[in-house]
């Protein structure tokens, strides 16, 4: 359980890290680590080279606008999840990163390494989809932003190729008149999600459901946004029948079993955690929407 | 009298060394030795048709390649079959490298020993060993089946068939008013130590000695199993299991192939070799327990008296029987449990898979023992419609019946003979603990909670401190500090603490002078190990007989000097002084000088002992005929027999229908013991008992699939609770002491794991209704469960909901 060998290169720029990752035959950012060092020690992967972008200035602010949060990259997870700005702005970023493993992997592990590293049983790729949210990509050619459809193409693995850093993530701000809720079941307090369930809900200006969407988290394998809206479409708030919203996300996902979870229990997960997540987002919303 | 200990919550005085990590583990030591790395086989059944090294060669540090065919002399035999039982009619053990042929995934067949651990981990990454592939029997029902067969010489599989009985069972079964038959499964978990194995060799060439450092439970042994197979003299080796982090069980078996290896490797290198296991090997290489499936008749009469039990067993055993039978053996004589049980016949058959070996795993065949019988006490109250904590009640061993016997061999060779016990008194307390008779009630609340609440109980009688025997040697210096010393083993259950109150207390000094040695074979070279419970029982009554033994020397000489009767004498706080006579005393400290005449003084102390300073009787000699200079004493503690300790649990469990989460949200236990000797370590060991309780019912399981890959190596998959799976644990003591040894006390190392499986499974089953025949179980197998319309139901949930099978 020890890495093959490697070579380490620890930038103080962005424009170093990106020469070194453009040069370096099988280079690979280091961000946390926790991810990433445990595939090293068990052999799973063998980088050439580490770019630890640990020193690079300037990635680590979190900025809360009225639009939206934006993450840097070198944000750790327990940042997130104690920045009363952007859980206002975004409840959905402390309440889904609440859920991301123990206190210790928190305080190293980053959430655009999270979503980096692009595994559908993480929390913040579900939420970075969930908020139609998009990541800022650096490569020698310049900085892009790339929306979270064009950014996951299978689990572990994103359309970013060749040289590139992802600096930062960015996920809007929750609209007007919704309401959020996040919940997972894990084998044990802290552990990846058998089944984890995001929902987002938005009134019209009559309390009446106009919109609901869900994102699930160890369900398939990319993050995908279902719209569970025709299921409770124009009921009043207080009335919805959330059982069929859950009802229609059962049919809507396709999930694998494990060693943990049968396709059918983890599909039995998503409608229960659909229910019970929309009933509280559904409250969220209402109050949010007023009389 | 101030140093009265024993009974004491005592606060353990290793934490504070340990949890600052001022503790020395095998890995601490030895930072500029070589590192050893092994080619462990990814195949589960295989020949071993070539390894080539070459790749390996030009990896810069690379200092040694070892395969089967270095292996010298006996090092090339099968390693020892540790302990030959009659019923073992086919034992099996692989070689330290594989010779031709891989049973399991693991299973080491190239060591290499380079610089440092990566550059070993890269030189063997680029060995190629070819394998040709051979039929893999995993899980004891295809090694039953014998479709293929794991050693080509043992067709069916069965490497023993363990059989006792005390009657004609099937005549007993056939007069039974009543009989049911049942088969249930429980799974393979495993010990998981935080630290894993490890090993440490250094060759002194000047002085031709071995000293090995190694992560055991069994030091003694160890050193007896390297002078064999290395074949030295058993003087030229030296074991020591430094600080050890944890070993449940995986550490008493021996020698390991690494624990061979590596001194070889030392000595034929002139250099420090060390390998420290990494948590892949140790799920893959070391040893797991509990796969067993039980077939169960029990007879039994209207009031749910058993009146036969005939249990048929497979147990899986893995590729291997390096440690014999005993986890048949175990599984066999401890599932009667507290009860009276008229005519019982069991065999069980041992069988081989192509898996990891099956060796004691804290607990040791009692887990599925009781699993058996508690299991048949809940389906007799299940069958009459009876409470099952009155089933078990009738079934109780009464405390005017003890000794008891059960006319079983227990797996010391020696009569299962309980020597004392109050299961009646047990049971009560457990019912009054855990809320026996509000189980309804707690039953509607939480039903109005939208919970499903069960209870289940178990109870169970474990067999504690097998001998041969253990000794002790405890020395009092001239500074008035005492050394104490035994030969078995410390793990971390607080050994230093209780032999070292044992100590002050038979003695009469300050626990602060007492230090305690464990393991360690240059101060004592004759134990047995780690095992079954027995450290305190054993050692424990060992270093109190030598405690005694110093203590009457003690007395003797202080007589003299006093000149008083020995028998008006006391030690109190360090010093002899006469009983009503105030001023008339002296410190032991100095009466452990006098102890041994000096000619020559090297300070104050010393002074006092030389030939001039003392006027001595001229005509007798300096050190009396049969006596021996210095205050120290050397003695052994032997049982007639093993000592039962006893105990009830019981848990409550609520159960979310929606997603069949299982939460343990009470636990109680009653825990009998004997005397204790620290009440707040046998209150540690109860909790870490429970803690792996719960993870074998709920949590653990070794998940192998067909190929005989283990598909969950790693802490990222293989379950174990967290301390917030963990539920909070009320205890209540009860003390039954034993009759058999010096101090009155019982083990009570694995008591805490015994009835977890069993009295979850009852809970869960109480809960839902629906039969709970095969142990862990997870929420995804509980949904499967309860939406497969053939599952069977109990007739207490047909009763209570009205509904009709
Ligand atoms: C025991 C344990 C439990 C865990 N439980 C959970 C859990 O419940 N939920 C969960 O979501 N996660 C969990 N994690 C993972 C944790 O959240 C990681 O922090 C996260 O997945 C990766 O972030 P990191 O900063 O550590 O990335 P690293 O490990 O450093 O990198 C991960 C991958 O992303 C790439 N990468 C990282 N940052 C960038 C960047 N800025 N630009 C380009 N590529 C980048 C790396 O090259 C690498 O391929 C757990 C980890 C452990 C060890």
């Amino acid at each position: 359980m020890k890495p093959a060998p490697f070579r380490y290169a620890d930038p103080r720029s962005l424009a170093e890290a990106l020469e070194v990752l453009a040069t370096e035959e099988g280079a690979k950012v280091l961000a946390g680590g926790q991810s990433l060092l445990p595939l090293l020690s068990m052999r799973l992967a063998a980088p050439a080279t580490l770019v630890d972008i640990n020193r690079v200035p300037g990635l680590d602010r979190i900025e809360a606008t009225g639009d939206g949060v934006r993450v840097g990259a070198l944000v750790r997870h327990v940042r997130l999840l104690e920045d009363v700005v952007a859980a206002r702005v975004q409840p959905l970023l402390a309440r889904a990163t609440a859920n991301v493993a123990h206190p210790a992997i928190r305080n190293r592990g980053t959430t655009v390494g999270s979503i980096a590293h692009a595994d559908p049983s993480g929390e913040m790729t579900s939420v970075l989809a969930l908020t139609g949210g998009s990541v800022e990509v650096a490569t020698p050619a310049g900085v892009a932003t790339v929306g979270w459809e064009d950014l996951f193409v299978g689990p572990l693995e994103t359309s970013l190729h060749g040289p590139a850093v992802v600096t930062a993530a960015s996920f809007p701000a929750l609209p007007d008149r919704s309401g959020t809720a996040f919940a997972e079941i894990a084998r044990r307090k802290g552990d990846y999600a058998v089944c984890g369930a995001g929902v987002v809900v938005t009134l019209d200006a009559d309390r009446r459901v106009e919109r609901v969407r869900a994102a699930y988290v160890s369900v398939g394998l990319v993050p995908a946004v279902h719209d569970l809206t025709d299921a409770v479409a124009g009921q009043p708030v207080e009335k919805a029948d959330w059982a069929a919203a859950g009802a229609l996300a059962r049919t809507l996902v396709d999930p694998d079993g494990d060693l943990h979870a049968s396709a059918d229990y983890r599909r039995l997960l998503v409608g229960v955690l659909t229910e019970r997540t929309l009933a509280r987002a559904a409250a969220e919303a209402a109050e949010r929407t007023g009389a | 009298m101030t140093t009265k200990l024993f009974g004491e919550p005592v606060r353990r005085r290793e934490d504070a060394r340990l949890i600052t990590g001022r503790g020395r583990y095998l890995d601490d030591i030895g930072s500029d030795a070589l590192a050893a790395a092994f080619v462990r086989s990814p195949h589960a059944h295989a020949r071993v048709v070539d390894v080539d090294v070459d790749a390996a060669l030009d990896v810069e540090g690379l200092v040694a390649v070892y395969t089967y065919e270095d292996l010298p002399g006996p090092l090339a035999e099968p390693l020892p079959v540790l302990i030959p039982h009659p019923q073992l009619h086919a034992p099996r053990t692989g070689y330290p490298l594989a010779n031709g042929e891989v049973n399991h995934v693991g299973e080491p067949v190239v060591m290499v020993v380079a610089t440092d651990r990566y550059v070993a981990e890269d030189a063997a990454e680029r060995i190629v060993v070819t394998y040709e592939e051979l039929p893999v029997v995993v899980g004891v029902d295809a090694a039953r089946e014998a479709v293929h067969a794991v050693h080509a010489d043992v067709p069916d599989n069965v490497a023993a068939r363990h059989h006792q009985e005390t009657g004609d069972a099937d005549a007993a079964l056939a007069a039974s008013p009543h009989t049911l038959s049942f088969t249930q499964y429980i799974e393979r978990s495993a010990c998981m130590p935080m630290e894993g194995k490890g090993v440490h060799a250094r060759w002194d060439a000047g002085d031709r000695s071995l000293r090995v450092h190694t992560s055991t439970q069994a030091s003694t042994s160890v050193r007896a199993a390297i002078a064999a197979k290395l074949q030295l003299s058993l003087d030229q080796v030296e074991v020591v299991a430094p600080d050890v982090g944890g070993g449940f069980g995986v550490k008493i078996v021996h020698p390991w192939p690494e624990e061979l290896l590596v001194p070889m490797a030392a000595i034929a290198l002139g250099r420090e070799v060390k390998w420290a296991e990494d948590r892949r090997e140790h799920f893959i290489s070391s040893a797991h327990e509990r796969q067993q499936r039980q077939e169960i008749t029990v007879g039994y009469d209207d009031d749910g008296r058993v009146t036969a039990l005939d249990v048929h067993v497979w147990h899986d055993n893995g590729a291997y029987t390096p440690y014999g039978i005993i986890v048949p053996i175990v599984t066999a004589t401890q599932l009667v449990g507290p009860y009276v049980i008229p005519v019982y016949r069991v065999i069980v058959e041992s069988v081989y898979t192509n898996t990891v070996i099956v060796t004691p795993y804290r607990g040791a065949g009692r887990p599925q023992g009781c699993f058996a019988m508690e299991r048949t006490m809940d389906r007799i109250a299940d069958a009459l419609g009876l409470d099952r904590a009155v089933v078990r009640e009738r079934n109780l061993i009464r405390p005017e019946q003890f000794p008891y016997d059960h006319r079983l061999t227990f797996q010391d060779g020696r009569p299962v003979i309980y020597d004392s016990g109050d299961y009646p008194g047990l049971l009560d307390k457990l019912r009054a603990l855990v809320g026996w008779e509000s189980a309804e009630e707690l039953r509607a609340d939480a039903e109005a909670r939208g919970k499903l609440l069960g209870v289940g109980m178990a109870l169970y009688v474990e067999g504690t401190g097998p001998g041969p025997y253990e000794g002790g040697h405890v020395q009092v210096l001239g500074s008035g500090k005492v050394l104490v010393s035994t030969g078995l083993t410390s793990q971390g259950q607080g050994h230093e603490t209780v032999f070292a109150q044992i100590v002050a207390s038979e003695l009469g000094v300050p626990i602060e002078d007492v230090e305690v040695t464990t393991g360690d074979t240059r101060r004592f070279g004759y134990a047995v190990g780690t095992f079954a419970s027995r450290a305190a029982v054993m050692s424990g009554n060992a270093v109190a007989l030598a405690a005694r033994g110093v203590r009457e020397k003690a007395l003797r000489i202080a007589a003299d000097v006093l000149e008083a009767d020995p028998g008006d004498l006391e030690i109190d706080e360090g010093v002899v002084s006469v009983r009503g006579t105030p001023g008339a005393a002296i410190p032991l400290r100095t009466v452990a000088v006098l102890s041994n005449p000096l000619r020559y003084a090297f300070d104050e102390a010393a002074k006092q002992a030389t030939q001039f300073a003392r006027s001595a009787s001229d005509d007798k000699p300096p050190v009396a005929p049969g006596d021996a200079p210095g205050l120290e004493h050397r003695d052994y503690y032997s049982p007639i027999r093993s000592t039962f300790a006893s105990g009830a649990h019981a848990a409550v469990v609520e159960i979310d229908p929606a997603t069949w989460e299982i939460d343990v949200v009470k636990y109680a236990v009653v825990h009998d013991c004997g005397n204790v000797v620290n009440p707040m370590i046998v209150e540690g060991q109860v909790h870490g008992g429970v803690a792996q309780g719960v993870g074998g019912a709920l949590y653990e399981r070794m998940a192998y699939d067909a190929d005989g890959q283990l598909q969950n190596a790693s802490f990222m998959d293989f379950l174990m609770p967290y301390a917030s799976e963990v539920p909070d644990v009320v205890i209540d003591h009860q003390e039954t002491p034993s009759p058999l040894n010096p101090l009155g006390i019982k083990g009570a190392g694995e008591a805490g794991v015994i009835p977890g499986t069993a009295a979850i499974a009852s809970a869960i089953e109480d809960a839902t209704g629906r039969r709970i025949a095969a142990m862990p179980i997870s929420p995804t197998q509980l949904y499967d469960l309860v939406r497969d319309g053939s599952s069977e139901t109990t007739a207490a949930w047909r009763r209570r909901t009205g509904v009709d099978a």
